[in-house]
């Protein structure tokens, strides 16, 4: 059902997709993985055995490309919270604004569909 | 024998549990969530159950993806609180129930429903938070035990609503055939609109969510009747969470009051709602 809707499910084809990804970042729960993370992202991506195009998207912080690549946002969030982004820094991201300007929209009531 | 005492409904968002840990409760933004809740925990404390069983789901903290159980639930004495990336929270350890919680697993097997057992369990906001609306300043320990109740929302195909409320039910009267005098509190936890990645990010279904609140007291049958599609479309693809009010309302019998309701837009990227039910007697 991923295929026609706008948002992203994780159904257990993702979940085989975004396995290494998703893996690698509930490792971070770990405060001594965190700092492992740290001290070199390259060589911790490898260790959890992330593909080419998943390791570029840890590292260039492409969140919409993890997506694609199978990640989950509860993983993922881990992932941001290193880095001190809030989930409205990632709604925003998502959604083409500023965590000022996603964060104003939820204010004003949130996003409307349909 | 055991009984029933109450059931609350309320969101699990952990900016929530952060607001209550880093003491911003009277700020503007969250000022308005808080008062929401006065009422609601003002009753609560007076009636002070001996074991809380909380419905939720796990965020990636004790449960990965190498094995989701659909339904499971903790049997141990005690659980600790998870870190979820940023260090603890700054809340008491929880205490089981070990004992409720072995009749509990047996009676609902018997029933049909093959739980998944957790003997150690890392207790993460989506039970915290809960805890915390309930009772925000446990001091040294929260003032009853606990069971955690665990519903795999994250990873599709989750439960269906209507086998959520069967659970519930199940629940319920596994509860009351437990041979102490124990009182016992239900808690349904997370959902309300609630998006957080893709192109629909920051959904809000105010409609949807307030027919939600309204039909959990006198319609659960028709909540219980929507496909997952249907609570991801109206809800968001985490809105689906609100499948676990149902289990929550199901342990409840129909002769309920609600005693208070609050709903509250924004709590971070979400809605954030509240209902809090007296049982009548079942």
């Amino acid at each position: 059902m991923g295929q026609a809707r706008d948002d992203y499910v994780l159904d257990l084809t993702a979940s085989r997709r975004g396995y290494a990804l998703n893996r690698m970042c509930l490792s971070l729960k770990d405060a001594a993985n965190r700092e492992r993370f740290n001290a070199d992202e390259a060589a911790y991506c490898d260790a959890y055995g992330l593909s080419p195009e998943q390791k570029k998207a840890v590292l260039e912080r492409d969140w919409t490309a993890m997506l694609d690549l199978g990640a989950s946002i509860f993983y993922t969030y881990k992932l941001a919270m290193m880095d001190r982004k809030s989930m409205q820094y990632l709604g925003g991201v998502f959604t083409g604004m500023t965590a000022e300007e996603f964060a104003a929209a939820l204010r004003s009531g949130g996003r409307k569909f349909g | 024998m055991a009984e029933v005492i109450w059931g609350l409904a309320t969101s699990h968002v952990p900016s929530i549990g952060a607001a209550m840990d880093n003491r911003k409760t009277g700020d503007e933004y969250w000022k308005p969530l808080f008062d929401g809740y006065a009422p609601a925990r003002e009753w609560m404390a007076e009636h002070t159950p001996d074991v809380a069983i909380v419905v939720y789901n796990d965020h990636a903290n004790a449960v990965d993806l190498d094995l989701v159980p659909t339904f499971g639930i903790g049997t141990a004495e005690s659980y600790q609180v998870a870190d979820e990336g940023w260090g603890r929270r700054p809340v008491p350890v929880v205490r089981g129930a070990p004992e409720l919680s072995e009749h509990l697993v047996r009676e609902l097997v018997d029933e049909g429903f093959d739980l998944a057992t957790f003997h150690r369990l890392d207790v993460d906001h989506g039970l915290t938070v809960p805890l915390s609306v309930y009772c925000p300043e446990p001091g040294e320990a929260w003032p009853c035990r606990v069971i955690p109740l665990l519903v795999n929302v994250i990873q599709y195909p989750q439960p269906t609503a209507a086998r959520c409320f069967a659970l519930g039910q199940a629940l319920g009267r596994a509860i009351r055939s437990f041979p102490g005098a124990e009182k016992v509190a239900v808690f349904g936890t997370g959902g309300m609109s609630h998006q957080l990645a893709g192109a629909r990010a920051g959904l809000i279904n105010s409609e949807f969510d307030r027919m939600y609140l309204t039909a959990i007291e006198t319609e659960p049958a028709k909540l219980a009747a929507l496909g997952r599609e249907e609570y991801i479309r109206l809800a968001g693809t985490e809105g689906i969470e609100l499948i676990m009010w149902l289990v929550m309302r199901g342990a409840l019998s129909e002769n309920i009051r609600r005693v208070h309701e609050t709903y509250h837009v924004p709590a971070s990227n979400t809605a954030a709602g509240l209902a809090l039910f007296e049982e009548l007697g079942a």
